[in-house]
């Protein structure tokens, strides 16, 4: 476990040695608050707007900083030819992709308290009320959705050839479920045999990240919270995607040449 | 040739050039700009046409807004919101919407993952000025929240009169700033000169805020003569037919000469109302209030000391 968070801890170090999240943190933080100066006749308390600005920011970048720092993990090992050096010490494979995905992840979850936190302040300066429970049940259930990001990155970058392919299919597969995932069986139905039991076939067996991703709507419109059961639930549903992809990365990895 | 001669006399030469194209472009220029009214917004400068679509989804969002996130999607069955409701509820569009609102557009849940990820979204029904999710009374001001996306489907189609009233209705009645709204109006007939439908709103605003009953008889009297420009060439009584085809015309042909009655009864003026109640009856549809109405007026007037005899 050691070996897994020591490995976890140079790929948080990397994210804070890259520039990736400075200029997407700041590039949030200036669009909303250019957004935020815009005089809306004269009413300074109007929000949701930028609720929904900011949000809607803090998801793209979590998920340009999710999959395009796993995509480059492997593949970058491998060209500086310090991949078999580092399995040469005491470090299996699994072991590898354990503390690769964990550092992807908790630098993911860092990244996060950062926008989050952004967010409860921006909304704080016009609504006057922290919800800090409902942007806590936000952001669980957002990381949660990126642990299964980066975990189907992370098996991308030992099928695919080149992180950028891995990336661009990550990033078309993401958005994809993002936008119509929810809506996958209401098509099928519309459609006749054999294309409508692939539909269904999809719509069961994608990850609905949508699902953490639409409940943007509840915070954005002062929703009551959500029942904790609910969200335990949806946490162990993701979670099970999550060592889905692991398993299957470590198997890929397991019988890949490592040169 | 002298070199420097030649430069100077090419630097002339592109001068006289420029000028002349400047002069004969400038005209051509000054018509285009005259024809596309719009082109000095950014919006329409960097979208052309498609900045209404923008503008619709726009409105669409602010309807959205209205419920609270609560809305359907192309997936879903939206009967129920083919008219927004924000618009609706202002009464200054006909609603095609049919069925129940609160029966709700998602139906029952398809399967597992859709009724789980219905815990995740919002889904009841509920609109901003009751209360929204709280159904809080007090806060009937976050409707506010629907403003941005307004302003921003105006700026994309400044042609879009609906945009301007449904702004208007929400500033004026719910909000109470009357200023904005008369801001509004005036922005939306800068975009849009002379519409009565527009004009009708501005003196609404005069009459019921400001209780300026001159100047709102006056935009009112103007807003009729632009109604009556708007088709000059067809005859008062053909606008007035009851069709279907004609029934925007018909209703602001009638709100206007019933407010002017109204204004008219509200300043003394009886024979003047009785003029003006005679002319909406042309265009409503049912007459019989009307024409009571007309008739208790002329008994008040008949009741009414002559100028002459009071002296």
């Amino acid at each position: 476990m050691r070996t897994i968070f020591a490995l976890a801890g140079v790929v948080i170090k990397e994210l804070y040695r890259r520039k990736d999240f400075y200029v997407l943190f700041i590039l949030t933080i200036v669009i909303c608050v250019i957004m935020a100066s815009v005089n809306i006749f004269n009413d300074n308390q109007i929000v949701r707007y930028l609720k929904e600005l900011c949000l809607l920011l803090i998801w793209v970048s979590s998920l340009v900083i999710a999959i395009t720092t796993t995509a480059r993990q492997i593949p970058a090992e491998r060209e500086q030819r310090t991949l078999l050096p580092l399995l040469a010490k005491p470090l299996t494979r699994t072991q590898l992709i354990l503390g690769k995905f964990l550092g992807c992840w908790l630098a993911c979850g860092l990244v996060l308290i950062c926008f989050y936190a952004f967010f409860g302040a921006l909304a704080a300066s016009r609504e006057h009320a922290w919800p800090l429970l409902s942007y806590f049940q936000a952001a669980i259930l957002h990381w949660m959705a990126l642990g299964v990001v980066i975990a189907m990155t992370l098996l991308g970058s030992l099928v695919f050839a080149a992180p950028s392919s891995n990336s661009t299919i990550c990033f078309v597969v993401v958005a994809t479920i993002l936008c119509v995932g929810r809506y996958l069986d209401a098509v099928a139905l519309s459609l006749h045999e054999p294309l409508r039991s692939v539909i269904y076939a999809i719509y069961y067996a994608i990850p609905h990240v949508e699902i953490p991703f639409e409940m943007r709507n509840l915070i954005v419109h002062d929703w009551p919270l959500i029942g904790w059961k609910f969200i335990g639930l949806d946490i162990l549903y993701l979670l099970a995607y999550v060592a889905i992809f692991l398993v299957a990365a470590c198997l890929v990895f397991r019988r890949k040449p490592v040169n | 040739m002298n070199p420097a001669r030649t430069l100077w006399l090419l630097l002339v030469a592109l001068f006289v050039f420029s000028f002349g194209l400047a002069a004969k472009l400038q005209p051509q220029f000054q018509s285009l700009e005259s024809t596309r009214r719009q082109s000095a917004n950014f919006f329409s400068l960097l979208l052309g046409d498609s900045s209404k679509i923008f503008a619709n989804a726009f409105f669409v969002k602010a309807d959205a807004y209205y419920h609270s996130g609560y809305y359907p999607t192309i997936f879903d069955n939206n009967s129920a919101f083919q008219t927004p409701h924000i618009a609706e509820d202002t009464g200054a569009v006909a609603s095609h919407n049919q069925g129940a609102e609160d029966i709700g557009f998602m139906g029952p849940p398809r399967d597992w993952i859709d009724a789980f990820g219905r815990n995740f979204i919002p889904n009841r029904h509920t609109h901003l000025d009751e209360g929204g999710p709280t159904d809080d009374l007090s806060k009937s001001s976050q409707v506010r929240e629907i403003l941005p996306w307004l302003k921003l489907s105006a700026e994309l189609d400044p042609e879009n009169i609906q945009t301007y009233l449904v702004t208007t209705f929400w500033l004026r009645t719910r909000l109470d700033k009357v200023s904005e709204a008369e801001q509004v109006l005036r922005e939306g007939l800068r975009n849009n000169p002379g519409n009565p439908q527009l004009f009708f709103e501005l003196g609404q605003i005069y009459d019921e805020n400001y209780h300026d009953i001159a100047r709102a008889r006056n935009i009112w009297e103007a807003a009729l003569r632009s109604w009556a420009r708007e088709e000059p060439d067809v005859p008062q009584s053909d606008r007035l037919k009851m069709t279907l085809e004609n029934f925007d015309d018909r209703f602001m042909f009638e709100q206007l000469q019933t407010s002017l009655a109204l204004l008219e009864e509200k300043s003394g003026n009886t024979a003047a109302a009785i003029a003006r109640w005679q002319q909406a009856i042309l265009a409503a549809p049912s007459t019989a209030d009307m024409q009571q109405h007309i008739e208790d007026l002329k008994h008040k007037l008949a009741e009414q000391p002559s100028p002459a005899s009071s002296k």
